[in-house]
């Protein structure tokens, strides 16, 4: 499965302008990005695998390890910096999108990433999320999604599926689930994919395209959690299943899963969205083209819906879309270039003339 | 016709018409000419809420103070001696506040029988003897200012528009004011709309030319320009006072300007005037709320900028975890609060000063935040500096409390030399500090001895790579700890870190003339932020009538400087004014075991210099066995 091609030829990479490691030094292992501190999640939690993989895949970035910045809010996933040997802040609850926007407009040549989970990014910090994506700042979101809160203990979280039974919620949750993937896309997001903590090798090449991508990459990853909410993706994990479970998305290729390719999407004319069908009753040709760089996000939004809201049968993953789009933080360095208009100038005799700028008088 | 020209030492005029009238424009003119004349000058600008309140009601008023004088003033004055009134609602809205005998200009254009009503007249007060207190002068601004501009051919409604400029001609002329930077200001800002342009110029010219040949003015007034000490000057309001103030933080210290911010009143005019000034790397955030303004702002601190936030009081409420966030990762930010009447949404466009405890307690823990507030619209330039001083050398956040009444009021400013403000040094760390050889480490929160400051590694900086958190940090190493005696530890080394900032604060100003004189005065006045001009003129009139008080006023709020406590023990009695219920008091109490006595209101309008005066009087006779007269001052009482 091939997710992890690399934007259109020409465009501007995610990490353009970060210094990168001389090529006459010996290459970066993941040993160099993990710190010293000891890892303190639960036996047999997601984030191990996703912290390896992170830990093994930033060595292949080749940046300089003091430019690269983790930001995390608050819940087990945001510990994550913590394990990082990079600069890292561990924040408050929701708010990691907010401060990495500071952090990436303020400098071009930092490489940021974000670290949250399905509370921290879609309950608390919900507005700043919607308003990352929107504005397209150059970041990589890593969305935890265990669809439960494990810091807290286990409370339904905003992705759980609905009727969930827990502590605060003894008789089932009322609430209707986020959708993660379909937020970002109806937010606009430049890059959305989806991805699972089990699946390394998918993982890997997903977080490679994110880093790629300039702009806000919103990456959610399926992650389980041993202790509150074990088995929540056992139909896309489990072997016997899975085929049937995963709908896997690759730029250019129709869209298929089951075992041998049996099930493909079409369009639906009924509906104006995507319907699952079997390959052999329409034939391999009629099957959905999967065009990743749409401009218009109508059918990534559509195949986002054929995930399933309740206990997960039925998951696309890869990426849903990655879209060219003038980041946020580059035009507001460009604006300030601009006003400089190359001539800098001495900044204290600017601001002499600027303060006795106005209708002024003189008292000799 | 040769007029009669009285010379005044002082006037206090009052533009008021409807919120569409244009009187901020038209108050902000006859300042900008008076200032230009060489009076000393305070201005109050007073609006509602609302855009475009319904129009000629008594909620839609705008109204905009100046107070000019010969001689040195501090306040916006108490009481108009002169309300321009434009409408009957500007009329009813203002009359309480006149002395009586005091004058009175309206536009008579607006008293038909449905706008007295709007008012709420039942009978016209031009007619009804109502008004023979006073030296009214009924006027047809409206009509003259439509029959100047005919020619140009505007919409009556355009026309009428004008009105606001012959009102400025009028009173340019009855107080002889300078005309040049007027009609250099209307050429200027019409430039596109040369008929709007010319009638409005025309409409100011007319207005001056009525004032020369009518007989309804018989007497003009001179105010000499007032002694000032040497140097350039300009207008200034506090907004722009403190956008230039961070602007001279960022060349001082060498630091990009990150400002994060979402807009509200009274404070938005600072977002506006940075976003002007990208050409000094000044990066404007505009976020989508309260929170993501100060989190943008703390991350571009942690990557070298210094981080700024703006905002009145609900909104620093909103930013309270992250500023908590800041006081955990010692990282340098500025949170500037422009203090509005509240609680919540409150008096959005008034003034007040009762966030002080919320920016000393606001917080959840032991999170000790530094306070430094202005004292006068120009003042804010100064503050500002220094806030971004302690915010970067003791890596902290730092709170300016600045209010409506200095944010939008305006005095002249004697605008400082660059070459000698204070230069503040960003210190960034560029090498491990723990260990040697293969086992050197960077200790994020190895402290300065000094300042107890923490050293500020900066992204990009090779081998200090390291992550903070709001977690509780191990001393030195800043890794998780939840060790009982090092978190009692790191709460009382992050206070003893900002209670050392007294250490390199200047001896505290005590404005007592009478120490001199061994008589001793018994009564301290002790104030901050911009109540200092009420205060200082209250003092004055007590002064004046031969009595005796001091007066300091707080720049620091928290630490409170080291001589502080030793200064109030020298006075038997200690009066805080405030525009709270008795913050400060407070504190002081807390502090010091001092009888603070407060003088408290929470008008949304500054204290009266005159009530002051009555109070301090009242305390000074209580304090030294006398009975206190000030109404026969041995010198004529300025304000």
């Amino acid at each position: 499965m091939s997710t992890s091609e690399l934007p259109f030829p020409g465009l501007r990479s995610g990490v353009e302008g970060v210094p990168t490691v001389s090529p006459d030094a010996p290459p970066q292992t993941g040993k160099e990005f993990t710190s010293d501190q000891e890892v303190r999640w639960c036996p047999g939690c997601g984030d191990y695998a996703v912290l390896k993989a992170v830990q093994g895949f930033l060595p292949d970035l080749g940046l300089r390890r003091e430019n690269i910045v983790f930001v995390s809010g608050i819940g087990c996933s945001s510990r994550f910096p913590y394990y990082l040997d990079t600069y890292g802040m561990h924040s408050i609850h929701g708010r990691a999108p907010s401060i990495a926007t500071g952090i990436a407009t303020a400098r071009g040549d930092l490489s940021v990433w974000v670290v949250t989970g399905d509370g921290d990014a879609l309950s608390i910090g919900g507005n700043h999320l919607i308003h990352a994506l929107r504005r397209n700042v150059n970041m990589t979101i890593l969305l935890f999604n265990n669809r439960i809160y494990g810091l807290t203990k286990g409370q339904y979280s905003p992705t759980s599926e609905p009727g969930k039974v827990t502590k605060s919620t003894p008789m089932g949750s009322v609430d209707h689930p986020f959708n993660p993937v379909s937020l970002a896309l109806g937010a606009e997001a430049s890059f959305v994919a989806r991805t699972i903590d089990s699946d390394r090798t998918h993982l890997t090449s997903v977080l490679s395209a994110a880093a790629a991508h300039r702009g806000t990459s919103f990456v959610e990853i399926y992650q389980n959690c041993p202790i509150f909410n074990d088995g929540a993706f056992d139909a896309i994990k489990d072997r016997d299943t899975k085929e049937d479970a995963l709908i896997p998305l690759v730029h250019g290729a129709p869209i298929r899963f089951g075992v041998g390719g049996s099930k493909g999407l079409i369009r639906d004319a009924a509906t104006g969205g995507v319907k699952v069908v079997e390959t052999a009753d329409v034939g391999e040709d009629a099957l959905l083209v999967h065009d990743a760089h749409c401009d218009d996000p109508t059918t990534a939004f559509a195949i986002s819906r054929l995930t399933d809201a309740g206990y997960l049968h039925q998951a696309p993953i890869g990426i849903f879309r990655q879209v060219e789009r003038a980041t946020y933080d580059d035009q507001a360095r460009a604006q300030i270039e601009t006003a400089r208009g190359g001539d800098v100038g001495d900044p204290s005799a600017r601001l002499d003339a600027l303060i006795h700028g106005g209708d002024t008088w003189t008292i000799a | 016709m040769t007029k009669q020209v009285k010379q005044l030492d002082r006037v206090i005029i009052r533009f008021a018409g409807d919120s569409g009238d244009g009187m901020q424009l038209t108050g902000d003119r006859f300042t900008q000419e008076s200032a230009a004349f060489g009076n000393d000058l305070s201005t109050l600008p007073n609006f509602p809420a609302e855009i475009r309140a319904p129009q000629g009601t008594l909620p839609g008023v705008s109204s905009f103070q100046v107070h000019f004088a010969d001689h040195d003033i501090l306040t916006p004055g108490d009481a108009p001696d002169v309300l321009v009134a434009m409408n009957p609602a500007a009329l009813r809205a203002n009359l309480g506040d006149l002395p009586s005998a005091a004058t009175i200009i309206v536009d008579t254009a607006d008293f038909t029988k449905r706008n007295l009503a709007k008012a709420g007249y039942t009978e016209n007060p031009l007619d009804d003897g109502s008004l023979s207190d006073y030296a009214v002068h009924p006027v047809d601004l409206t009509g003259m200012t439509i029959a100047a501009v005919k020619e140009f051919g505007l919409s009556r409604k355009d026309a009428s528009r004008a009105k606001n400029m012959f009102a400025l001609g009028l009173l340019s002329w009855l107080y002889g004011r300078p005309t040049e930077s007027t009609v250099g200001f209307l050429q200027k800002r019409f430039a596109k709309v040369p008929d709007i342009r010319d009638a409005n110029i025309t409409a100011f010219r007319t207005g001056w030319n009525f004032g020369e040949t009518t007989e309804t003015f018989a007497v003009t007034y001179e105010i000499k320009p007032a002694p000032m000490s040497v140097g350039s000057y300009r207008n200034i309001t506090g907004n722009l006072a403190l956008s230039y103030g961070l602007l001279a933080a960022g060349v001082q210290s060498g630091l990009p300007i990150f400002l994060g911010s979402y807009p509200i009143t009274p404070a938005s005019d600072i977002l506006h005037e940075l976003s002007k000034h990208k050409s000094f790397g000044v990066t404007t955030f505009q976020a989508e709320d309260e929170i993501a303004g100060v989190g943008a702002a703390i991350g571009a601190s942690f990557v070298g900028s210094l981080g700024v936030t703006t905002t009145s009081g609900p909104g620093l409420a909103l930013k309270s975890e992250a500023i908590g966030l800041a006081v955990m990762t010692e990282l340098p930010l500025l949170v500037i609060d422009v203090q509005r009447g509240g609680p919540s949404t409150g008096l959005p466009t008034k003034t007040e000063q009762a966030d002080l405890l919320q920016a000393m307690f606001g917080r959840n823990g032991e999170s000790p935040v530094p306070i430094v507030a202005p004292q006068s619209p120009g003042d804010c330039f100064d503050a500002a500096l220094e806030a971004a001083r302690i915010a970067i050398t003791y890596r902290t956040p730092v709170m300016l409390l600045s209010d409506g009444m200095l944010a939008n009021g305006s005095e002249p400013w004697r605008i400082p030399e660059v070459a000698e403000l204070p230069t503040i040094d960003p210190a960034f760390a560029t090498h491990t500090n723990q260990g040697d050889g293969d086992d050197a480490e960077f200790w994020p929160y190895l402290r300065d001895e000094a300042t107890l400051a923490r050293p500020w590694a900066i992204p990009g900086t090779s081998g200090l790579e390291h992550r903070i958190g709001g977690l509780e940090k191990g001393d030195g190493h800043g890794n998780i700890s939840y060790d009982p005696a090092n978190h009692d530890f790191m709460v009382r080394t992050r206070q003893a870190k900002v209670d050392r900032i007294a250490d390199s604060l200047p001896p505290t100003v005590v404005d007592d003339p009478s120490a001199s004189d061994g008589q001793g005065a018994k009564v301290l006045v002790l104030g901050w932020g911009s109540t200092y001009g009420p205060i200082g003129a209250g003092c004055r009139r007590v002064r004046k009538a031969g009595y005796h008080v001091a007066q300091v006023h707080l720049r620091h709020l928290n630490p409170f400087p080291n001589d502080l406590g030793e200064i109030l023990a020298r006075y038997d009695k200690v009066l805080v004014p405030e525009m709270n219920l008795g913050q400060l008091s407070m504190l002081l109490r807390a502090r010091y075991l001092v009888d603070a006595i407060g003088h408290n209101q929470v008008r949304g309008l500054p204290l009266k210099a005159a009530e002051l005066a009555e109070v301090i009087g009242e305390l000074v006779g209580a304090a030294e066995g006398i009975e206190v007269d000030l109404s026969t001052p041995v010198e004529e009482a300025v304000t």
